[in-house]
């Protein structure tokens, strides 16, 4: 072969593969796009024949009634009075977690409790799901004397066990870019270590804790298995001590069985939860950016 | 007493101090006194310990790990390694300034409140009038009073470290030390803070770690020359620099190495 | 020195941090410890061997292993190339900025979409769009997108931890672009590459609800393995939520749990092994 046929062809496979990985680089877009179109043109049907208004704020649910009535808001308030509760238990916990982590724990203590936190992060949810169902409902309903233990409260508790390892992971690396200066000026003013990480790191890794947090508030919002074995799925109002339905469980509890308006409803609250996921991943953006700023 | 000429109490003395990082030795006994209201700076090749043996004074060193510190540092001729010391208190009264400025990232106001409200619970008429009279007696009052509430890391790199100085000034220290306070700085920025050392030593003690020795020259009473973690030589500044004692120290302030 | 309240509240502060990191290792102690005392008495071999089956009241898990296996086997055949590849592509290839900056977000996007929605879209697409019914095929397929993310970050991290000089070197003596990549780029990033697959792996053991509505509830061991893809199949996380939660049988739930834990806990350890190596060589 000629040095300029080897060339023809070296230039050729060049050609191709730059092509190939241009492929490879568009999954991520069209897959988000593709899943984006999905989520409209099987949700929006049932919106504009229910009426937007009817479904967002209708107040019953009664999906296999023989006239049914698909209202939504009690999912959409169980799922953000959820995910408040499970941020108000589990934000404290996992931040001052991180804080340990980052700051007070001794090396010693560093490794086993960082190692906790990676395998809460992979513990599978059905798992959270059978010790929520079998261990925690049953503990609930005798604590507070209920019949049934399986409620919006249990599942906060659930969830705001599954947000810690976001919070915690995602706060320990803001608290470790804290530049040590800060933490030096603050000790030589005569600050305690702790007046210091309490008064300074954290107020300084504020917008990486905040994405910890915004990003453990995702996770909560979309969780179904675990909330699925806990909550009790009945679709009322929220309470916290009575059986409630998230967004999440909505569909899935339905899903196998439904048809016709009653399955376009359930593709239309998945939507719904699908726009709340989007504001939220905009809001982490956002807070990540601003963050960046910051620093500069 | 080998600097002692005038009848003062010294307000820091050091006796043997020898300090290492691990097995290496990064201070082989030193011995200092350091007389209130005066400027003392420390002068000497990088490396040759000068701004670790400032960081022992207010026991920053404390906060890495592995060093051993043996000898004896006294402060009002308490021994500041004593158990019943409070190392806040003590990093109270000997307060310090980086090399590098180090605001933290909040407001003006809130950097210079923030060792005061460590310290006490001061009323906000109290912290007004502390960070007027801080920011002025940094010099830097006219440049921020309208804008305290805006962030500190907003301010020029010469702003920010006479804001730390001020910050520093906020908790009443006796002392202040600086490390290097103008190296990362421009040469408007460093006139700056050097006029305001001369105005600081009337209140205050001030020990400053320099790589410019015109700086030492200009600014200092007191200067101590460092090689290899030993004090060579420590006295008038005007002696140091035109009658050294040691043929080192001769040798440095010549320019012939460091 | 020191007022009281000062002194307080310096105790409290590290009292409450404390507190919490005790609290986190408590639960995760109590759940995992709680879940392997309920499921390893259960976990016996004729359970792991036999296929259930409720004429002959037998129970086993034999077909959730399986098809776990499958869809692990399916998933990384297909996102490996695709999320090696689009890490490839951002950190050698694209110059655009912009184009940069819309992958990375598209692809924290996907990160974020919870599997409830991805078990959705999978069956519109996979199950309905494409005929694939639900499958093991259907199943891994939405795995794919599920799992790109983490293969993608972790790749573009391990790449863009190769020198610059080692890219210089390889260009300057006439390689080309691809031989550059094949040759010097993906052998420095292997242990990455490896950390990626791990934890895809983790992802793909425990996810359920994605693989409810795409891979199905069966539990039949298939005879080939076109039969194996082509038909429904429960993984062990599925098979455990519908032994809990539709069937009732809970010593078969804690069994598989416990069985999932073991697993997760490799994983971990092998992630944390791989990771410790690449760390070394660095």
């Amino acid at each position: 072969m000629s040095v300029k046929n080897i060339m023809r062809i070296k230039n050729a496979i060049e050609k191709v593969m730059n092509a190939v990985f241009f492929v490879c680089g568009m999954i991520a877009i069209a897959s988000v796009v593709l899943i984006t179109i999905y989520m409209l043109l099987s949700g929006l049907p049932a919106i504009v024949e229910i009426g937007p208004i009817n479904f967002l704020f209708g107040t019953v649910w009664k999906s296999t009634a023989k006239e049914p009535s698909f209202g939504i808001l009690p999912f959409i308030l169980t799922s953000l009075w959820g995910t408040a509760g499970a941020a108000l238990i589990g934000v404290p916990i996992g931040l001052l977690t991180a804080v340990f982590l980052s700051k007070v724990a001794p090396k010693k203590l560093a490794v086993p409790v960082s190692a906790a936190v990676e395998l809460l992060a992979g513990i599978p949810s059905v798992v959270y799901g059978l010790v929520g169902m079998l261990v925690l409902v049953p503990a609930v309903a005798q604590a507070f004397d209920l019949a049934n233990g399986a409620s919006l409260f249990s599942a906060i508790l659930v969830l705001s066990i599954m947000i810690l390892p976001s919070i915690i992971s995602v706060s320990v690396t803001a608290l470790n870019a804290v530049p040590p200066e800060y933490e030096e000026a603050s000790l030589a003013l005569g600050a305690t270590k702790s007046e210091t990480y309490f008064k300074v790191s954290v107020p300084a890794a504020r917008s990486g804790i905040a994405a910890g947090v915004v990003l453990g508030i995702g996770r909560a919002i979309g969780e179904a298995m675990a909330v699925m074995m806990v909550a009790g799925n009945v679709a009322t109002m929220p309470e916290l001590f009575k059986s409630v339905t998230f967004l999440t469980t909505a569909v899935a509890k339905e899903m196998s069985y439904a048809s016709g308006l009653q399955r376009q409803a359930l593709f239309s609250i998945a939507l719904v939860l699908f726009i709340f996921i989007m504001i939220i991943n905009g809001v982490l953006n956002f807070v990540l950016k601003g963050g960046n700023k910051n620093e500069k | 007493m080998e600097n002692g000429m005038e009848n003062v109490t010294p307000i820091i003395q050091t006796r043997n101090l020898v300090l290492h990082y691990g097995s290496f030795q990064a201070l082989k006994g030193i011995d200092m006194d350091i007389l209130p209201q005066e400027v003392t700076a420390f002068i000497g090749p990088s490396g040759c310990g000068k701004s670790t043996f400032l960081k022992t004074l207010n026991r920053m060193q404390d906060l890495i790990p592995n060093v051993r510190i043996d000898g004896k540092v006294t402060f009002h001729g308490r021994d500041i390694f004593d158990k019943e010391v409070d190392v806040t208190w003590l990093r109270q009264k000997i307060g310090m300034v980086f090399q590098k400025p180090n605001p933290f990232p909040m407001s003006i106001y809130d950097n210079i409140a923030y060792g005061p409200r460590l310290h006490g619970h001061p009323s906000r008429a109290q912290l007004d009038e502390i960070v007027e009279r801080t920011l002025r007696g940094a010099a830097l009052w006219d440049e921020v009073k309208d804008r305290l509430k805006k962030s500190a890391l907003g301010l020029s790199g010469g702003q920010q470290q006479r804001m730390c100085i001020a910050r520093a000034m906020a908790v009443n220290p006796e002392v202040i030390l600086m490390d290097e306070p103008t190296s990362a700085l421009d040469p408007a920025s460093t006139m700056k803070i050097e006029e305001l050392m001369t105005e600081l030593k009337k209140e205050y003690t001030v020990v400053i770690v320099t790589h410019n020795m015109q700086q030492a020259a200009r600014i200092s009473d007191k200067c101590a020359f460092f090689l290899v973690g030993e004090l060579i030589e420590m006295g008038p500044t005007e002696d140091v620099f035109s009658r050294p004692k040691d043929k080192r120290t001769e040798d440095y302030i010549t320019g012939r190495f460091g | 020195m020191k007022s009281k309240s000062r002194a307080f509240w310096d105790v409290f502060r590290n009292g409450i941090v404390y507190v919490a990191a005790a609290v986190t290792m408590l639960l995760l102690v109590g759940i995992i410890g709680y879940v392997l005392i309920k499921g390893i008495p259960e976990l016996s071999w004729s359970l792991i061997s036999s296929v259930p089956s409720v004429i002959r009241g037998v129970e086993g898990i034999l077909p959730y292993i399986l098809n776990t296996v499958y869809i692990i086997l399916l998933s990384l055949l297909i996102v490996l190339p695709l999320g090696v590849g689009a890490a490839i592509y951002l950190t050698e290839y694209a110059q655009n900025k912009k184009l940069i900056r819309i992958i990375e977000f598209t692809t924290e996007t996907l990160a974020g979409i919870p599997s409830i929605i991805y078990g959705l879209v999978g069956m519109l697409i996979f199950c309905q769009r494409l005929g694939f019914q639900s499958s093991l095929l259907a199943g891994s397929c939405t795995l794919v997108i599920m799992t790109l993310p983490t293969i993608i970050r972790t790749t573009q991290e391990s790449l863009k931890a190769v020198p610059e000089s080692y890219r210089e070197g390889a260009l300057g003596l006439g390689a080309t672009k691809w031989r550059m990549i094949r040759t010097i780029i993906l052998p420095c990033s292997a242990d990455g590459i490896l950390t990626g697959c791990i934890l895809a792996i983790g992802r793909i053991v425990g996810e359920s609800a994605a693989l409810l509505f795409t891979a199905g509830a069966g539990k039949v061991v298939a005879d080939n393995i076109i039969e194996a893809y082509t038909r429904s199949g429960a993984t062990l996380s599925v098979g455990l939520y519908l032994s809990a939660f539709e069937e009732g049988n809970f010593d078969v739930a804690w069994a598989i749990a416990a069985l999932l834990l073991i697993m997760v806990l490799l994983i971990n350890s092998a992630a944390r092994i791989v990771r410790a190596k690449a760390a070394k060589k660095q």
